[in-house]
């Protein structure tokens, strides 16, 4: 269990990081956290010529909190960070709640906000809130610079997105959500600290009793994060009971189309669809 | 004031808690110019090797590098066993994933594995079969091509027993009780895995092998005889050893791989392997099914027991103790301590393109355990009886008392830990608190487990399964030493169960010194004698019996020498405190005065008495019974199939504890693996016999945040079987818990008619079983 014979490059500044990934394209990976890639080239499942160690790199590790309408995470941020973070209203009760449920403490000190997102494994906390709240991320190249929304951004595909092979992922942009919104997140792993089996991440706008617009985004169900638009639907406008909450964790369950594997069969994770939202919507709702 | 019955702190803690043991892989570390080995394994389950091609010049090693390298083949003496033979590299076929073909050498791990990649293996695929029941239809493909299988396809072993009046016994019952239990492959998972050195001494010409291993005396033995060489030659060291429970016991073929290297290559050689590699390859364990039959009168009695037993034993025997040991031990000891006259069983060991099986905690008795204890409860739950009812009717209570098949059970406390358990428990209250939480649509259930642990026995017991090779008695030699500290000297080979601290205890009682002064060397076969190591519960009972055979000897010469001095009569002297003295006066020397005399004037010793203070005692037992009473509280779930673990308590009888916190400890870490046997660990393959679960984020031990406080209380009935009073208590943990957690999900769900035969019980298992009464009482979907 050791890797592959690798170069490696601890670039000081963005560009002479965007250069390296410019010059070795296919070859070169993106070291951040470390917490997925290195465990994938140990067992020899990653085999990077070269890898691309952004540590060094400045201005990736801030949360920006100035704008009154969004928050931008940097790519580098810790899920530590996040887990702790200090940002006004929903946006950070959701970051907090989400936070905890990623990994193992020691791998939230190391592993990145950007990292899990450009990893983008089907069952990671961060993609599905990514999805949840239509964020918008900042990619980066030596030939400039496109924001893309979190529905293009993740592919259909496990661990695939939109990132060609010299970009870089430097920030998110996520919207600040309104004091009238809940917020909820629930998921379920064999232990704690295990990669969900399935998750659901929910944001909820209050309008009196009943409910003005809903979110709900999964992870496990699917090659990426999806959104349960049914789901979604069935909550806009009905009033907010245990009957509506029901319905929508049955539309959610009905309109997945998970594979199964040897946590559990399609028919297993349908059913925790229908128990995750179900939760996460009671603490939206609460 | 006895040393016996004190919770010391353990002597090896401070060393493993500051770093500083070493293990194989720190020793090899140490060592100058050590080169690093890694294996090229098979990549298929079955098929035939066409070829090996490696880069020309590189350092691959194959069955064709070793021409005088035998076979490893341990045999049972039985009419109704096939030995297996194990080559110790695959040549011409290859018979389950992960079979080692070739060794390859380079300056560090790294470069060995980069090495490995390039050597190509050809091999033709076969069909492979890997579900054991599969294995004996007769159009199966045969794992050993060309074996005489004359018990059935792939069936290496076919055990029977009956007694006369099954049949009427079945007649008789008012209640038959049938159950498919099915327990799933598992890893013994020590922290450690699995790791050797080799360093072969050009200039004597002797090799060591430093190995993280159970059994240094006896893995010494298969050296030489597989590499037909003079034991002489080689040296077996066993270090800090990071956990075994059974994996590090049997005699790996890389191990025998990397002797031959080192010696060919006059090299020093490290093998220390990864987790990948031992959850695909090191051994196997459990992977038994079970279909069971229990007839029982009304009131609940057990009348007659029926077993047909399969245990899928992969592709190869272990060795020394065979693949018999699963399932001879099941078929004798399956009726457990409860009272039972008409028994028949059919136990047998199939062979199927898996990794091999080796013992791991518990052996078969998690399973067997499981087996009775689910039969209990099924049977309880048809009779209308209470659970803990019926087991109160059914348990041994009078001893001594033999089981159907002929084993003795010598007196423990079987009614009495299920008592204490459900007093511990509050019972009456929990089952109040149950039907609250059922108002609510919450599954709360309880479950128990009440068994006996053979533990301690020697070589009569394990002759009975006619091995060949036939383990059982421990050596010890004793010196005291001029200043009058004692070495002891064991065959024994403990591995993190502190059992050099509870020697040191029970030493320091018979020679009146204190347990620091007490050294206690272990692990190399150059300076400890031969023994058989330490697994099956048996290090306190049986090198603890000749530790007290021998101290008694060392103390009569202790006495002699006292009362030459002081003119008195050994009978008179008392040895206590670091003196000799004559009982009723404060006449006395002190042991180091002695200990001075027969070492450096030994010419004032009594006439013939010969120079020194050293002494060699054996003690071979023929097995004692340890017990214990678990009992889980466990909510359910119903949405996920998720099974929280509530609490966990334990009644435990061992006999005479020497040190009460490591028994403790012992029950701990035996409980936490039951748990995770009964809901976390499978190692899971695909149709084609690829692992699926080949790393720590598949298969699943549980941690401190699902294990919950194991709540211990002790009960000691001491027994004439063990002559220092104590019992086994190593395996027990983990052959409880499965059987108390599975009862309690099965208690939880019983409203909905579930009963929970399979482990691991994971969520999703629960989850189907939920879903499937759900749609059947309900008639609709859930």
């Amino acid at each position: 269990m050791k890797p592959a014979a690798f170069e490696y490059h601890a670039p000081r500044t963005l560009e002479e990081a965007l250069g390296l990934l410019h010059e070795h394209q296919d070859e070169a990976k993106v070291l951040a956290g470390g917490q997925s890639l290195v465990p994938a080239m140990n067992f020899r499942l990653a085999r990077p010529a070269v890898l691309v160690d952004i540590a060094h790199v400045p201005g990736l590790d801030r949360i920006e909190t100035n704008d009154p309408a969004s928050v931008t995470v940097g790519a580098r941020v810790r899920h530590l960070d996040l887990e702790h973070n200090t940002i006004a209203g929903p946006l950070g009760s959701l970051f907090a709640m989400t936070g905890r449920w990623v990994g193992h403490y020691p791998i939230r000190v190391r592993g990145t906000f950007g990292g899990s997102l450009a990893h983008a494994d089907p069952a990671a906390e961060w993609c599905a809130l990514a999805s949840a709240l239509d964020a918008e991320l900042h990619c980066r190249s030596t030939s400039g610079s496109r924001t893309v929304g979190a529905r293009d951004f993740f592919e259909q595909m496990a661990f695939t997105t939109c990132l060609e092979p010299d970009e870089l992922l430097v920030g998110v942009r996520l919207p600040r959500l309104s004091d009238s919104c809940g917020v909820g997140m629930a998921e379920f792993a064999r232990r704690w600290g295990d990669f969900a089996i399935v998750l659901a991440v929910t944001a909820v706008e209050r309008d009196g009793d009943s409910i003005a617009r809903a979110r709900i985004a999964l992870g496990g169900v699917a090659g990426g994060p999806v959104r349960a638009s049914n789901a979604e639907a069935a909550l806009a406008g009905r009033p907010a009971t245990a009957g509506t909450v029901a319905e929508a964790a049955a539309a959610a369950a009905e309109e997945v189309d998970p594979t199964g594997d040897i946590h559990g069969s399609a028919d297993y994770r349908r059913d925790l669809v229908r128990a995750m939202v179900t939760r996460a919507l009671d603490q939206a709702l609460a | 004031m006895r040393w016996t019955g004190r919770s010391l702190r353990r002597f090896e803690d401070p060393a493993l808690v500051r770093g500083l043991g070493r293990f194989v892989a720190d020793v090899a570390d140490q060592h100058r110019g050590t080169l690093h080995a890694a294996f090229v394994r098979s990549p298929v389950p079955a098929g035939e090797i066409r070829s090996i091609e490696a880069p020309p010049g590189a350092p691959v090693l194959t069955a064709e590098s070793f021409p005088g390298i035998r076979t490893m083949c341990a045999r049972l003496d039985r009419p109704d066993f096939v030995a297996l033979e194990t080559p110790v590299l695959a040549s011409d076929a290859v018979r389950h994933p992960g079979e080692p073909v070739a060794l390859v050498v380079a300056g560090s791990r790294a470069e060995a594995e980069d090495l490995a990649e390039q050597v190509v293996v050809d091999i033709e695929a076969t069909r492979p079969v890997l579900d054991a029941t599969a294995a004996t239809d007769p159009d199966a493909p045969t794992v050993h091509a060309g074996l005489d299988m004359p018990m059935g396809n792939n069936v290496v072993l076919d055990a029977r027993f009956a007694t006369e009046g099954l049949e009427a016994a079945f007649e008789e019952a008012d209640e038959i009780v049938a159950l498919d239990i099915r327990a799933h492959r598992q890893n013994a998972l020590p922290i450690e895995a699995r790791g050797a050195l080799a360093a072969h001494d050009r200039g004597t010409g002797r090799t060591t092998l430093t190995a993280a291993n159970q059994m240094p005396h006896m893995l010494r033995t298969a050296l030489a005889d597989i590499l037909d060489i003079g034991e002489a030659e080689l040296r077996v060291v066993t270090p800090e050893v990071g956990g075994a429970f059974g994996q590090k016991m049997c005699v790996p073929r890389e191990y025998v791989a990397l002797v031959a290297a080192a010696r060919l290559l006059g090299a020093t050689i490290a093998w220390i392997e990864d987790r990948s590699e031992n959850l695909l390859a090191s051994w196997h364990s459990r992977d038994h099914s079970y279909l069971l039959r229990g007839a029982f009168n009304r009131s609940g009695m057990l009348l007659g027991l029926d077993a047909d037993i399969v245990c899928n034993i992969g592709a190869y025997s272990n060795y020394p103790v065979t693949f018999g040991v699963e399932p001879l031990m099941a078929m004798a000891e399956l009726p457990g301590p409860y009272r039972l006259s008409q028994y028949r069983v059919r136990s047998r060991a199939v062979t199927t393109n898996m990794c091999p099986i080796a013992p791991y905690r518990g052996v078969s008795r998690p399973v067997l355990t499981l087996a009775m204890e689910r039969l209990m409860d099924t049977a309880a739950r048809r009779l209308d009886l209470d659970p803990v009812e019926i087991r109160r009717a059914n348990l041994v209570s009078e001893f001594p008392y033999s089981m159907p098949t002929g084993l003795p059970v010598d007196p423990g406390s079987y009614v009495e830990t299920l008592d204490a358990a459900v007093e511990a428990l509050d019972l009456e209250g929990f089952r109040r608190r149950q039907q609250q939480a059922a108002a609510e649509g919450r599954y709360l259930g309880v479950g128990f487990s009440v068994f006996g642990e053979r533990t301690g026995y020697g070589t009569p017991a394990f002759a009975a399964r006619a091995m060949e090779i036939t383990p059982g008695y421990e050596t010890v030699q004793l010196e005291m030493n001029p200043s009058g500290d004692v070495t002891a000297r064991i065959g024994a080979s403990p591995h993190g169960q502190g059992l050099a601290t509870a020697l040191s205890q029970l030493l320091a009682d018979e020679l009146g010194v204190e347990p620091r002064q007490v050294a206690v060397v272990h692990g190399d076969t150059d300076t400890t004698p031969y023994g058989w190591g330490t697994f099956a519960s048996r290090s306190m009972v049986i090198a603890g019996g000749a530790a007290k055979l021998a101290a008694e000897r060392l103390a009569a010469q202790l006495r002699e020498i006292a009362a030459h001095h002081l003119e008195a009569s050994p009978d008179d002297i008392r040895l206590e405190d670091g003196s000799a003295v004559v009982a009723g006066t404060s006449v006395g020397v002190t042991l180091p005065e002695i200990a001075r005399i027969a070492h450096h004037s030994s010419h004032l010793l009594p006439a013939p008495m010969e120079p020194g203070l050293s002494v060699s005692a054996t003690y071979d037992p023929g097995g004692t019974f340890s017990n214990a009473c678990h009992a889980a509280v466990v909510e359910v779930d119903p949405d996920t199939g998720h099974v929280r673990l509530e609490r966990f308590v334990v009644i435990a009888d061992a006999g005479l504890e020497v040190n009460p916190m490591i028994v403790e400890g012992q029950i701990h870490g035996g409980v936490t693996q039951g748990i995770a046997n009964a809901l976390y660990e499978e190692l899971v393959t695909d149709d084609d016999g690829n692992l699926l679960t080949a790393s720590l984020m598949d298969f699943l031990p549980p941690t401190v945040c699902e294990v919950p406080l194991i709540e211990v209380t002790h009960v000691q009935t001491i027994t004439d079987a063990s002559i220092t009073g104590a019992k086994g208590v190593g395996e027990g943990g983990a052959i409880g818990a499965p059987a108390a957690v599975l009862n309690a999900i099965s208690d939880a769900l019983s409203p909905l008619g579930i009963e929970v035969d399979e482990m691991p019980a994971t969520p999703s298992r629960v989850r189907e079983l939920i879903r499937r009464a759900q749609s059947t009482t309900t008639g609709g979907p859930t």
